[in-house]
């Protein structure tokens, strides 16, 4: 039967990252730090980050999202910690080019966030994958704020 | 006797397709409804190859042709919704529009600084964006009536948040989202009763249920084409004439005016005052066919189809475990939209899945954030019923339904 294809979109790593996301959670403080919603379905996720050295010492997020988007959150964050802010600006595109269909440069470096690449095959949800890696791209272009509480709201484009 | 939805599909050859290698089941009609062929017949064979032109200018055999059965739509509208005269009866692009054209021109004739505009928490992002902006540029206040805890109109409510500040009070005539018909008659007296005049979104009702405008004695009443059968791109504002008539058009252009000087200009009569520029020609047309159609099939019956419907599937639905419906759970409450959640499933995935096994439905905030907020929920999932489906539709639902639970409940990786 057709739902057998979910298996490709729901690989069992996918829903362990979902029902138990890494790095879920709020910083008591952070350097950079944006909130971004997909307004086509409402899913919202907040990304707080502490930059230092031009490398992301600490990350986290919280949100609401589907099963996609949040262990998409959850393998970005596994995914860039630790990393150089322009190595993690180059795998925003490596994901993009993933989920597209498109075989990336250093698909290792993505970790566990390569498993998303049977999104290609769900367009619809394209978009719930990419959410949170947009949001890390912004963050860390544009998204300098340093008030806790004082999150920027933007509607994804 | 009811419909013979089985036999109905035979004039919607979209549904005989086979999507993810499932047979299609198309449940989203509340976003919008398939076309039958004679509608698409209608605009393409009858007016583009044979009757384009432009309406209302030129003496040509085409332009007449063209105006008459542009206006032939208009009369079928005018029966189909009971209004007393076609120069009560607007195209527009659709209820979005309909809606704006009523805030931006009658809001600019009755609202004060201090006024109210009552709204409710079950309201399409169009039917409050609009109030909004009005409330916000005449310093109005915009004021909510609250649900019971079943998600109906809370009528209490209403008579407190209705007063005499109140200058306009606009409702659905049935939410999108919790299926509940609404009672307008009674929010129609309360309002009346304070002097407000009351708009209402028929962009639910219009389709699946009769409406008779004069009986219901409403000053406005706004919807699709596209959700009734039509196309896109085409809609329809009913309003009394008297208030009509008072109110200054919203666009102006070609084909409203009746002379133009150099400084100031005059309008055409109602309702061709308010239609600026080249309409939808071919999409009112379209939506005269679907009238015809609907006609044909007797509104009375459509109703008791999904009635039918909805009474055999919604049980199915609430003995699913951790299924959750939204809204009432009395079938006889309810048109054929259903909106529902199953426990520890985001909606997106449950769409995603029901997808997969051919059954269409919707997924997300469904243009109703306040709603989403008030029933404390992010999204939901969206089943919605039309006079094709049938009741092999309903238990197809149900099946990809605990398919899914099945799927994501015991990991079959
Ligand atoms: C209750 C209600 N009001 C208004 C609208 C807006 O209709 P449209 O997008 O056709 O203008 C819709 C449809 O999405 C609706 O369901």
């Amino acid at each position: 039967m057709a739902l057998s294809r979910l298996d490709n979109l729901y690989r069992q790593v996918i829903l362990d990252h979902s029902s138990h996301p890494h790095h879920h959670g709020i910083l008591d403080a952070s350097t950079n730090q944006i909130e971004l919603n997909n307004p086509a379905c409402g899913d919202v996720i907040q990304l707080q980050l502490i930059v230092e050295d031009d490398m992301i010492k600490d990350i986290k997020f919280s949100g609401n999202g589907c099963s996609i988007s949040t262990a998409s959150a959850s393998m970005m964050t596994d995914a860039v910690i630790g990393k150089k802010v322009a190595d993690a600006l180059e795998m925003v595109q490596e994901f993009s080019l993933l989920v597209q269909g498109e075989e990336p440069k250093n698909l290792d470096d993505l970790g566990d966030a390569a498993m998303l690449s049977g999104v290609a095959k769900f367009p619809a949800r394209i978009k719930c994958a990419t959410l949170s890696w947009k949001a890390l791209n912004r963050a860390l272009t544009e998204g300098k704020q340093t008030t806790v509480d004082g999150h920027l709201h933007r509607d994804e484009e | 006797m009811s419909l013979d939805a089985a036999t109905l599909r035979k004039d919607f050859p979209i549904l005989d397709q086979v999507v993810n290698d499932e047979a299609l089941v198309y449940l989203d009609n509340a976003a919008t409804t398939q076309k039958p062929t004679a509608v698409m017949d209608e605009m393409v064979n009858g007016y583009y190859y044979k009757n384009n032109a432009n309406v209302h200018r030129g003496v040509h055999t085409l332009a007449e042709r063209a105006t008459v059965q542009f206006e032939a739509a208009r009369e079928k509208v005018r029966r189909f919704i009971g209004a007393k005269e076609t120069a009560e009866v607007l195209f527009t692009r659709g209820t979005t529009t309909s809606l704006n054209w009523i805030a931006r021109s009658y809001g600019e004739l009755a609202i004060q600084e201090g006024d109210e505009i009552v709204i409710s928490y079950m309201e399409h992002h169009s039917n409050i964006i609009p109030w909004q902006q009005l409330a916000k540029s005449k310093k109005a206040v915009l004021k909510y009536i609250g649900l019971t805890a079943d998600g109906q109109l809370d009528l209490a409510d209403a008579e407190k948040q209705i007063t005499a500040k109140t200058k306009i009070v606009s409702i659905a005539h049935v939410s999108n989202v919790l299926g509940v018909i609404n009672p307008i008659e009674k929010i129609r007296d309360l309002a009346h009763a304070q002097g407000a005049v009351i708009v209402v979104d028929g962009a639910q009702s219009v389709p699946h249920m009769p409406v008779d405008v004069v009986a219901l004695d409403v000053d406005f009443y706004c919807f699709s084409g596209h959700k009734m059968l039509g196309p896109t791109g085409i809609g329809v504002l009913y309003g009394k004439r008297a208030h009509l008539e008072q109110m200054e058009p919203v666009e102006f252009g070609g084909e409203m005016i009746d002379f133009v000087n150099l400084q100031d200009s005059t309008w055409k009569e109602l309702p061709w005052k308010f239609e600026a520029g080249t309409p939808n020609i071919a999409g009112a047309i379209g939506l005269g066919a679907a009238v015809d159609y609907l006609e044909k099939l007797g509104m009375d019956q459509v109703e008791a189809h999904e009635q039918e419907l909805v009474a055999y599937v919604l049980p199915k639905l609430l003995a699913i475990e951790g299924l959750t419906v939204y809204g009432p759970q009395d079938p006889s409450l309810h048109t054929g939209v259903i909106t529902f959640n199953l426990d520890g499933l985001h909606p997106h995935d449950v769409a995603t899945a029901l997808d997969m096994e051919g059954v269409a439905v919707r997924a997300g905030h469904h243009c109703a954030q306040p709603l989403m907020k008030y029933l404390d929920v992010s999204a939901t999932a969206r089943a919605s019923f039309y006079l094709y489906n049938t009741k092999e539709d309903a238990d197809r639902l149900v099946e990809a339904i605990l398919a899914t639970k099945e799927f994501f409940g015991h990991g079959a990786f």
